[in-house]
């Protein structure tokens, strides 16, 4: 094995043992990036001669521990100091943020490394990072498919070895769906968990931090990391962070798992289907109790969340207007056409579309068939879960409805890409964590199983998708990419 | 519900977004077949039911209002498009 290839835990062990370096892994990680990644296109921006310095400064130390020396990736909507932040937008190309977000703050004061900023969908808005303003990342199982997204960079790279780990955000599935596209684990905590601030904004009540890794130990090392209050986010929550590593025990004897016949309709590739099937097996083999559950209002989720996100999206973009930073139309006469022409030259398609739902549906006349009505549906969804978990300890389902799809295949119709959430969207109307693993293979393709918990229950979700990965060996397969 | 070119125009003028005429013809056609989409949720009666607009309890968060030292003014102003005498610049307002 290359150091490339290897998980936190296990540099983490080689370091404190000073069988490598943080200098040589940081070398590692480059030389594998500029190996691939001309293929995956993972990376907006690469910061590699400030890792490198950064790796020497740490070795200097010689102090180990957690993620210090480690590299690692960071979607491009984290607000990073002095590295330019463009949420894949043309509107944002040029932004230097003058802070840290708060999330990625906390891995650069644990000494890990920035290796760079990551692809996604234009401000978070797609579900296959073709709608970067930039270039789309290509899945790394087949360069032909999506890694998904809009974390698709994110996840793309952990797949590929280009970064053990990486930052990503979920607003209805962000996180989850490209972490099953590409065989990797992904996890969106419960909404409040990990503070947004110096994140760019897209549907506030929904967004949510998280990240990606190679196995569900080191996404646990990371989320006790990010995890906890922040001054600086009013709906980051006050309660205590447990040890999320100390639920890694591998038992779930006697662990009441749900699984929602909404879940699994016809919609929903049967191959996909059966891999998740399997998995149940495998829960009930290693002691835990199955049972089918209802959540009724789940074809609901949907309608509800593209009104919702659309609706918080337009009033968090009023900001990009030309005035105090990114892209300005210089031909204006008057203030109001310069906002006007700025967010036209500045927005990409789908940007623009949301914009205009959410403008819509808050408009004069509308907002109490739309918004308000979508906001009452979100109650019953997340009453829906209540139900279940008053009685369960977990649902299992499948998290996305189809392995990768083919690049453009998609992307002409906003409506079917759309239902790619259809599995990921009622978590984030219910804010609950949920996490996707690698479970199985389809047309030679990761599928990801959804593991959903109550909120602020991501102590179960480690310990459920330890015993699997334990269990089983999906998360050792990796794809085979070509070198250069 | 069908939106018309007309109703795209008013909704881009709250919204700030100048549209030229192929984009307007386009948003006419996808926005109606997503209102379509999402007029599902009528099927749905919710007479009584409480809006869900966050998913925590929020509370105010208070802090001690204590002077902290804040990003000097260069370093913002990096990332402005037009700059004078330290102050942002726009085209005129009236």
């Amino acid at each position: 094995m290359e150091l490339h290839q290897l998980t936190i835990h296990e540099l983490q062990e080689l370091l404190s043992r000073k069988e490598t370096s943080a200098l040589e892994i940081t070398q590692s990680i480059f030389t594998r990036i500029h190996a691939v990644d001309d293929q995956v296109r993972a990376f907006i921006t690469l910061t590699e001669e400030e890792a490198l310095a950064n790796a020497r400064e740490i070795d200097k130390q010689g102090e180990y521990g957690r993620i210090a020396g480690i590299p690692l990736g960071v979607k491009d909507i984290f607000c990073t100091r002095g590295v330019k932040t463009t949420c894949a937008s043309r509107i944002l190309e040029n932004f230097v943020p003058t802070y840290d977000s708060t999330a990625a703050g906390r891995l650069f004061a644990e000494k890990g490394i920035l290796a760079g900023k990551l692809n996604m969908d234009e401000f978070a808005m797609g579900s296959s990072t073709e709608q970067s303003a930039f270039f789309p990342t290509c899945n790394p199982w087949n360069l032909s498919r999506v890694p998904g997204g809009s974390s698709g960079g994110s996840a793309a790279a952990v797949a590929a070895d280009e970064v053990p780990f990486a930052l990503g955000t979920d607003t209805g599935g962000s996180i989850r769906q490209p972490a099953s596209f590409c065989g990797v684990v992904g996890l969106k905590p419960t909404y409040g968990r990990v503070s947004r601030w110096g994140v760019i904004a897209y549907a506030s009540s929904l967004d949510q931090v998280g990240t990606f890794a190679k196995d569900v130990r080191d996404c646990a090392l990371v989320m006790n990391i990010i995890s906890g209050k922040d001054p600086l986010d009013s709906t980051c929550v006050d309660l205590p962070v447990p040890d999320y590593s100390a639920s890694l025990d591998g038992n779930v004897k006697g662990m009441k798992i749900a699984y929602p016949r909404e879940y699994f309709q016809p919609g929903i590739d049967s191959h996909v289907q059966d891999a998740i099937k399997k998995a149940l097996l495998k829960y009930e083999e290693m002691g835990a109790v199955v049972n089918e559950v209802s959540l009724p209002h789940s074809e609901y989720a949907l309608p509800a969340y593209y009104l919702v996100a659309t609706a918080e999206a337009s009033a968090n973009l009023a900001r990009y207007d030309g005035v105090r930073y990114g892209l300005r139309d210089f031909e204006a006469a008057n203030v109001i056409d310069m906002f006007s022409r700025s967010r036209a030259e500045g927005f990409g398609a789908e940007v623009k579309r949301r914009i205009m739902l959410g403008s819509y549906a808050l408009s004069s006349g509308y907002y109490d068939a739309y918004y308000l009505k979508a906001l009452k549906v979100r109650r019953l969804i997340a009453d829906d879960f209540s139900k279940v978990f008053a009685n369960f300890d977990l649902i299992v389902s499948p998290t996305a409805p189809t392995v990768a799809f083919n690049i453009g295949e998609q992307i002409g119709d906003p409506l079917t890409l759309y239902m790619n959430d259809i599995l990921t969207v009622p978590i984030n109307m219910a804010g609950l964590p949920a996490m996707s693993i690698p479970c199985g293979f389809h047309e030679g393709m990761p599928v990801g199983m959804q593991l959903i918990g109550p909120a602020f229950g991501e102590s179960t979700l480690f310990k459920a998708a330890f015993a699997f990965e334990q269990n089983t060996d999906f998360h050792t397969f990796r794809p085979a990419l070509e070198v250069k | 519900m069908a939106l018309t070119i007309k109703e795209v125009e008013y909704v881009a003028k709250l919204a700030r977004l100048q549209l030229n005429e192929d984009e307007k013809q386009i948003f006419a056609e996808q926005l109606s077949s997503i209102l379509k989409y999402v007029e599902k949720l009528n099927e749905l009666p919710t007479d009584g039911v409480e809006p869900l607009a966050h998913i925590l309890p929020v509370y105010n968060v208070f802090r001690a209002d204590e002077i902290r030292p804040g990003t000097p003014r260069e370093e913002i102003l990096a990332n402005a498009p037009l700059v004078e005498d330290g102050q942002y610049k726009v085209p005129k307002i009236m």
